[in-house]
């Protein structure tokens, strides 16, 4: 069934408060003809409570909460399921306020591409860039900048061109952004969304439903390596042989395969990879399998089965860039629980290294605190060794979330620099 | 480097990986299993999670005692066959225990009630995790929320205080008394499910086809008829052919009409659809705007 073989992109959007980032995503879906009848009817009786005229207002398609209809924006991450003949999508439509950036955050982290939304009257402002610099610091290698409300600068060609050229010179310093696509809109209006603009005919590009479609996205996550996380243990009750469950993090493991057993260093080989369906040749990442091996040797959960030929050196220290989520701040020698993949170690912070201008996006000199919402480079000191990727590298193997251990919250969000 | 994983294979990769997450970080889970049909297909995905091994957690249902006996039926014998061990919670004991109040007359449900019986055995039991089959495409307050979706000491759902969850990296830690929900299926939708019911051949309670069934109209659905549903004079019975797109209670499900009577003819009336499932068949939705979120922040499912 050619639905179910359809590749899958997840994207995510961004924008500031009022570039009607919400209706970009209503847009989308009603053009996709992914709004269903009883949602159309639903939006249709609330617009005309909360607006009083005719007009649909497709933004209450995707604010999910009380609190947001109420306050017209967005607080938390909501999920929209679409699909077109060619693709299908995943959307995250993440909040664009700074008070949310941790939401935002969890919205983005797995996403393929970014969609940062400008308003044409007010081009490329804070936001824009601090945005930007999320997607490409999440290891996103594709941006989509919407020049959005078109209407409002009269359709203007040297509007959208010169917001193309601020943002293209800003995006020159994005490290890992592959691609940027400059597409300009009017969501309310439809142009250039799913259809084409008639108000537009200088355009020459595709419209933003066509991008998404085609952009291709192999590849993006890992550099290849083999990387599988032991997550679980099975033990089968007749046999006793055991299996070792997990998700393939990087690369393909393959029967045959010389693997280490990490952090011991251990040797041995893959005999065997199965689902419960029955053994495979090979499972690629992001598969979840189990895998046996040819020798007797202790693994458990937390172990990384890698490469013989390129695995990691198991280190006691990592630095990496985080964005702290907690109200309370990060301070030097503050004490944490770090998961990174399946491994659950303590770390102390030892030294934060500099903290990020979301205005200018320079590095600062070394911080006191990071406070919420704030991204810096920090270096940790953990418990025990651990096995990690740059996050450049991979991103499952790369990155990691920090526990207090006090309030059990989740404190901060990290990404490898230097393993 | 390709990545061949189809949309399917995909989705049922990340829910193994979540179940598996939860046996090793939680102490004592528990599988929410009505004999729905995404709760059929946690079942199907913790099998591809855990066999040759038992599952390590045991299932519950909450047994409202006005479920179709056709999915009662299935879900003792699916249990069976599978050798895992059901606990069923059941909202008449909460009745007769004085811990709730029967709704009467006419529109009268259990829904609301499952709560309060959900909650009771969750502490009765001291579990600290429980899979639900909740999706995001259903309901837009459920497109909010997280996979680990944290629950407090009184099993509610705080939508502007949750976790942040980057990545697949799920905190699952909690303090005694708190637990969290886990939805493996959160990022399948409707046709996801049903098209992984055909691709694994999974067996489905019958009023999933079309059938012939005595109902009556209300509010734009179709009720099946039962002792325990009082009707107004004017919502006269009548035979229809029909199926069922969500099972839960009899009082608050409508069936629709339907000659689907195979799974490819399911799957493609359901890939056509012009309506959401819970839109076309869940009377406990259409309260107000808010009616899901509501019910989460009290602790529904």
């Amino acid at each position: 069934m050619a639905t179910t073989t359809a590749t899958t992109l997840r994207l995510a959007t961004a924008g500031s408060v009022d570039d009607g980032k919400s209706t970009l995503i209503g847009r989308l879906l009603y053009d996709a003809k992914s709004v269903l009848a009883d949602q159309l009817e639903q939006v249709a009786e609330a617009s005309k409570r909360r607006n009083g005229d005719g007009e649909i207002d497709l933004s209450l398609l995707t604010d999910g909460l009380r609190a947001e209809r109420e306050q017209g924006i967005t607080i938390d991450v909501a999920y929209r399921y679409f699909a077109t003949a060619r693709r299908r999508f995943i959307l995250a439509d993440c909040p664009g306020h700074v008070q949310y950036t941790r939401n935002m955050l969890t919205g983005a982290s797995t996403a393929d591409l970014a969609i940062v939304l400008v308003d044409a009257r007010n081009g490329v402002v804070e936001q824009t860039r601090r945005h930007a610099f999320i997607a490409s610091l999440l290891g996103i290698r594709h941006i989509v900048l919407a020049v959005n409300k078109m209407d409002l600068v009269d359709f203007s060609e040297d509007r959208f061109d010169e917001i193309s050229r601020d943002f293209c010179e800003f995006a020159r310093g994005l490290t890992g952004v592959r691609d940027v696509a400059y597409i300009p809109i009017d969501a309310k209006h439809g142009d250039n969304v799913v259809h084409g603009s008639e108000r537009m005919p200088w355009y020459g590009g595709v419209t933003m439903l066509e991008h998404l479609e085609t952009v291709e996205v192999a590849g993006d996550h890992d550099d290849g390596r083999l990387r599988f996380p032991v997550q679980w243990v099975i033990r089968d009750p007749e046999s006793g042989e055991r299996e070792y469950a997990g998700q393939v993090a990087g690369g393909t493991v393959r029967a045959g395969d010389e693997v280490v057993v990490l952090p011991a260093g251990v040797r041995t080989t893959i005999a065997d990879v199965r689902t419960l369906d029955g053994s495979l040749d090979a499972a690629e990442a992001p598969r979840s399998v189990t895998v046996t091996l040819a020798d007797d040797v202790d693994v458990a959960r937390g172990d990384m089965l890698c490469g013989a030929a390129d695995a990691p050196e198991p280190v006691r220290e990592i630095e990496a860039d985080v964005c702290w989520m907690a109200d309370a701040p990060l301070r030097p020698r503050g004490r944490y629980a770090l998961k990174l993949g399946t491994q659950s170690v303590r770390v102390i912070a030892d030294e934060l290294i500099d903290v990020l201008d979301v205005h200018t996006l320079d590095r600062g000199a070394a911080p006191a605190e990071l406070a919420a919402n704030d991204i810096g480079r920090v270096r940790l000191r953990v418990s025990r060794p651990v096995v990690a990727d740059a996050y450049e590298a991979n991103r499952a193997t790369g990155a990691f979330i920090l526990i207090d251990e006090t309030t059990n919250d989740t404190v901060a969000a990290g990404m490898v620099s230097r393993a | 480097m390709s990545r061949t994983l189809t949309h399917l294979d995909a989705l049922e990769s990340e829910a193994i990986h979540i179940m598996r997450e939860v046996a090793a970080e939680l102490e004592k889970p528990v599988l929410l299993f009505s004999g729905g049909k995404d709760s059929i297909v946690l079942l199907r995905l913790a099998e591809k999670a855990f066999r040759p091994g038992r599952f390590p957690f045991p299932l519950m249902h909450v047994d409202t005692g006005h479920n179709f006996p056709e999915v009662i039926e299935y879900r003792d014998r699916r249990v069976a066959e599978l050798g895992e061990r059901l606990i069923v919670a059941s909202v008449q004991e909460s009745i007769d225990a004085g811990r709730v109040t029967e709704e009467t007359g006419v529109g009268a449900s259990r829904n609301r009630l499952q709560t309060t019986t959900l909650l009771d055995a969750i502490e009765e039991h001291g579990f600290d995790a429980a899979f639900g089959g909740a999706r995001r495409d259903e309901e837009r307050a459920r497109a909010k929320e997280r996979i680990f979706s944290f629950r407090d000491d009184f099993g509610g759902w705080d939508p502007r205080a949750q976790r942040p969850e980057p990545w697949n990296l799920y905190n699952g830690r909690v303090r005694r008394g708190e637990s969290v929900r886990v939805f493996p299926l959160s990022n399948w939708t409707e046709l996801d499910v049903w098209s992984y019911i055909e691709r694994e051949g999974l067996e489905l309670p019958n009023i999933y086809f079309a059938h012939e069934r005595e109902v009556f109209a209300r509010d734009g659905m179709l009720y099946a008829t039962a002792d325990f549903i009082e009707r107004r004079p004017e919502e006269e019975p009548f035979v229809e052919t029909v199926r069922y797109r969500t099972v839960g209670d009899m009082s608050c499900t409508g069936a629709v009409r339907s000659d689907a009577a195979t799974l490819p003819e399911v799957v493609a009336e359901i890939a056509a659809t012009r309506v959401t499932e819970r839109g076309e068949t869940r009377a406990d939705d259409r309260v107000s705007e808010a009616a899901m979120e509501d019910r989460k922040v009290a602790g529904y499912f």
